[in-house]
C-alpha cells in the first residue's frame, strides 16, 4: 500500500502540459492544437518546444475537434485542450460522431474543471463533462488525482490507441503522488486499505478521501480510499471486491453527483453487488465566483463531506443487509447543502 | 407493386480514372444515376434529389483522371482524399466507389440493411474500402478535411490533395466558416472544396429557409480562390478541376472552392428541381419510371408468379 505525504501544492494542468512535451520527445507525429488558451491550459509548453507541431485553430471549438479528425486520418496523435466547459460541450457533436463514431485516435484536454477554477465563476466551472463523456462508445475518460498523476495520465493516452479525454484543474491542488506510485490507465488503486467503508474518488478529491480516512481512523473506522482515475473503462473488478469487503460506499468528485464517477460506480454495483452508497460531488447546481478552497469548502467538497457520508454509509449498512432506505427517509437536495460538518 | 416485382440487375461494368469525352462522362453518370434509383427503391429509405443532383460532379471527379487512387489498394499512402461532407448523399458515393472498383458492384444491394458497409448515412465502423470518414451531421466532413490538408501540406509535406463536397444548405452551419477561415488561414491550397449548389433544403428553397447568398463573395472575402460552374456541364467541371491542380501546383496559398450549380434531383423528370425529394426515396412505380429515362436495359416488371 503506497504511504502518502504532502510533497507541495501544483496545479494538475502543469502535468498535462509537461505530458504533452514528453509525448512530444518520444514521438514525432504527436500534434497539438491550441484554442486560444494556450497558456492557461499549459499546451503552451508543447507549443514553445515544438513550435512546428502546434496549430492554433482560434476560439473554434467544433473546428478545432473535427481539424483533429482530419489529423489522426492522416496518421497523426493530435491533442486539443481548452476549458472542459467548452471542450465538452460545444464541441459534443462533433465528438459523438466524428471522433468517437469514427473511432479516431483523437485526444481531448479538458481544463478549468470543477468549482476550484475560483472566481471565474460559473460559466467556467465544468461540472457536467464526466457524464457527457463517458456516455460516449469507444472514449477513454480519465481524471487524474494530482499533478504527477496527470502528467503520467497524459502520457498513457497518448500512447494507447483511441478517443480520450482527460480531465484536469487550474488551481493549485495537493501534490502527493511520486514517479514511483502506481498508475496504468484502466486500472484503479488501493490508495490505502481499510474494511469498515469504501472511499471511491477521483481527481483532487483523492486526496481529501485520504484526509478523510485519518479522520475516520481516529473514530476506529478503518476506510478504504481507491484512486478511481480512470472512469471509463472503469475498473470494476476494484470496485465490487472494495464492496464487498466494505460493505458500505462513498464516492468523491469534484462533477455533479449526477451521471458522474459516482453514477458510473453506483451502476457497476447495482447489477454486481449492491451495497449503500453515499454521492459526495455538486448538488444538482451551478457554481459561482468564489476563492478557490472557500469555494471547494461551500459545495462539499472537503473531507468533512466524505467523512460524515462515511458514517451515513455505515450507518445505512448496519440497518440491513442494503442499507435501503424508506422514501420518507431519504434526504432532499438543496443546493449547495453538502454534508458539511 | 412492391420493390420485389422489379428486375433489378446491377451491369458489373467498372470504369477507368483517366482523361474523357463529355459523351463518356455522360455515360458513367447516367449509370450512377441508375444505380442510385436502384439502391433507394430496394432499401425503401433514403434521399434521391442530392444523390442524383451530384451524379455528374462524382463522374467527372473519380473518372477524369483529376483524383489519385487506386482501387485494389484503397488506403495507398500516396491517394488523394474525398470527404462527402453531406453525408446524406451518400448513395452517389457508394455507386460511385463500386463503379471504380473498390467494392463489388452486387454490393450497392445492401444499402441500409442490417449490417451492410453501406450504412444509411457513411460509417467508418463497417470498413468499406474507399470512405475515408463518417460523416453526416453536417459541418464536419469539411474540418475533417481541412485537417487532412493540413496534415499533408504543413506535416507531411506531401503533395497529396483533399476534395470535399459540402451541400448548399449545409452551410447554414456555423463551424462550416470556422473551416473556411482555418483552411485560408493554413493556405491550404491542396484543398478543392466543391458547393452543391441545387438551392434545396429539406424545408424549402434555400432563400427561404435562411439564405446564404452569396455565396462567392462570402467565399472570396474568407480568401478562397472561387470558381463558379454549371454542375451538370462537364466541360465546365472538367475546366475547374484542372483549374484546382494548377492552383495546387503552382502552391498559390489560397484554398479553392467550386460552386456548381446543380438540379436536385437531376436526370429524373419527375424529381428534378423540386426539394421535395430531398429525403425520400422513389415508389417501386416511380422507380420503373425512372430507370425506363434513365434506359436501364433490364428493367422490367415481373409477375408475382415469378418472384
Ligand atoms: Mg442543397
Amino acid at each position: 500500500m503506497p504511504e502518502f505525504q504532502l510533497l507541495g501544492q501544483k496545479p494538475t494542468r502543469q502535468g498535462f502540459g509537461e505530458g504533452l512535451v514528453v509525448l512530444g520527445e518520444r514521438y514525432d507525429n504527436v500534434v497539438v492544437l491550441g484554442g486560444d488558451i494556450t497558456e492557461s491550459v499549459m499546451t503552451s509548453f508543447f507549443r514553445d518546444r515544438f513550435p512546428d507541431r502546434f496549430f492554433s485553430i482560434g476560439v473554434a471549438e467544433q473546428n478545432a475537434t473535427t481539424i483533429a479528425v482530419g489529423l489522426a486520418l492522416s496518421g497523426k496523435i493530435p491533442f486539443f485542450a481548452s476549458y472542459g466547459a467548452f471542450c465538452a460541450f460545444r464541441n459534443a457533436d462533433q465528438l459523438r460522431i466524428s471522433v468517437c463514431y469514427n473511432n479516431v485516435n483523437v485526444k481531448i484536454g479538458g481544463g478549468h474543471a470543477g468549482v476550484s477554477v475560483g472566481p471565474d465563476g460559473a460559466t467556467h466551472q465544468a461540472l457536467e463533462e464526466i457524464a457527457v463523456i463517458r456516455t460516449l462508445p469507444n472514449m477513454t475518460l480519465v481524471v487524474p488525482c494530482d499533478y504527477m498523476e496527470t502528467k503520467k495520465a497524459t502520457i498513457a493516452i497518448g500512447e494507447i490507441w483511441g478517443p480520450s479525454y482527460i480531465r484536469f484543474g487550474r488551481a493549485n491542488v495537493p501534490w502527493f503522488t511520486t514517479e514511483d506510485t502506481p498508475f496504468r490507465l484502466g486500472r484503479a488503486e488501493i490508495f490505502r486499505d481499510g474494511s469498515d467503508v469504501a472511499l471511491i474518488a477521483c481527481g483532487a478529491m483523492v486526496w481529501q478521501a485520504l484526509l478523510a480516512a485519518d479522520m475516520l481512523a481516529k473514530r476506529g473506522i478503518s476506510a478504504c480510499v481507491i484512486n478511481n482515475h480512470t472512469i471509463k473503462p472503469m475498473d470494476v473488478e476494484t470496485i465490487i471486491t472494495a464492496a464487498c469487503r466494505c460493505g458500505a460506499v462513498v464516492t468523491a468528485e469534484e462533477h455533479q453527483i449526477y451521471a458522474g464517477m459516482g453514477s458510473a460506480v453506483a451502476e457497476v454495483l447495482a447489477k454486481n453487488y449492491p451495497v449503500p452508497i453515499e454521492f459526495v460531488g455538486v448538488r444538482d447546481t451551478f457554481g459561482g465566483s468564489g476563492d478557490p478552497d472557500e469555494l471547494m469548502e461551500k459545495f462539499g467538497l472537503t473531507w468533512k463531506s466524505i467523512y460524515a457520508a462515511a458514517l451515513v454509509a455505515i450507518e445505512r449498512r448496519d440497518k440491513g443487509s442494503t442499507g435501503v432506505r424508506r422514501p420518507t427517509e431519504v434526504p432532499r437536495f438543496t443546493p449547495a447543502d453538502g454534508y458539511a460538518a | 407493386m412492391k420493390a420485389e416485382n422489379l428486375r433489378i440487375v446491377f451491369r458489373s461494368t467498372v470504369y477507368e480514372n483517366r482523361p474523357r469525352r463529355s459523351e463518356e462522362f455522360a455515360e458513367i453518370a447516367r449509370e450512377i444515376r441508375r444505380d442510385i434509383i436502384k439502391m433507394l427503391v430496394l432499401a425503401g429509405s433514403g434521399h434521391s434529389g442530392g444523390p442524383l443532383g451530384t451524379a455528374d460532379i462524382h463522374a467527372v471527379l473519380f473518372f477524369g483522371g483529376y483524383m489519385r487512387y487506386r482501387p485494389k489498394d484503397p488506403w495507398w499512402p500516396g491517394r488523394d482524399r474525398y470527404v462527402l461532407s453531406a453525408g446524406h448523399l451518400c448513395p452517389v458515393l457508394y455507386a460511385t466507389l463500386a463503379r471504380a472498383g473498390f467494392f463489388p458492384v452486387e454490393e450497392l444491394r445492401t444499402l441500409r440493411k442490417y449490417g451492410s458497409r453501406l450504412q444509411g448515412h457513411p460509417g467508418r465502423d463497417m470498413g468499406l474500402p474507399g470512405l475515408e470518414t463518417s460523416t453526416a451531421s453536417l459541418g464536419q466532413g469539411i474540418s475533417i478535411a481541412v485537417g487532412m490538408a493540413l496534415s499533408d501540406k504543413w506535416l507531411d509535406k506531401s503533395d497529396r490533395r483533399v476534395f470535399a463536397l459540402t451541400g448548399d444548405g449545409e452551410l447554414q452551419e456555423g463551424s462550416v466558416w470556422e473551416a473556411a477561415m482555418a483552411a485560408a488561414h493554413y493556405k491550404l491550397d491542396n484543398l478543392c472544396w466543391i458547393v452543391d449548389n441545387n438551392d434545396c433544403q429539406i424545408d424549402g428553397r434555400v432563400p427561404n429557409v435562411m439564405s446564404i447568398y452569396p455565396i462567392d463573395k462570402k467565399f472570396e472575402a474568407f480568401g478562397f480562390a472561387v470558381m463558379q460552374c454549371d454542375g451538370h456541364d462537364y466541360e465546365e467541371l472538367s475546366t475547374c478541376l484542372e483549374q484546382f491542380l494548377e492552383n495546387h501546383r503552382r502552391a498559390i496559398g489560397k484554398p479553392t472552392v467550386i460552386i456548381a450549380r446543380t438540379k436536385m434531383g437531376r436526370g429524373v423528370s419527375f424529381m428534378e428541381d423540386d426539394y421535395r425529394w430531398h429525403g425520400k426515396p422513389p415508389t417501386p412505380e416511380q422507380a420503373l419510371k425512372a430507370l425506363q429515362e434513365l434506359e436501364d436495359p433490364y428493367i422490367t416488371v415481373v409477375e408475382p408468379a415469378e418472384v
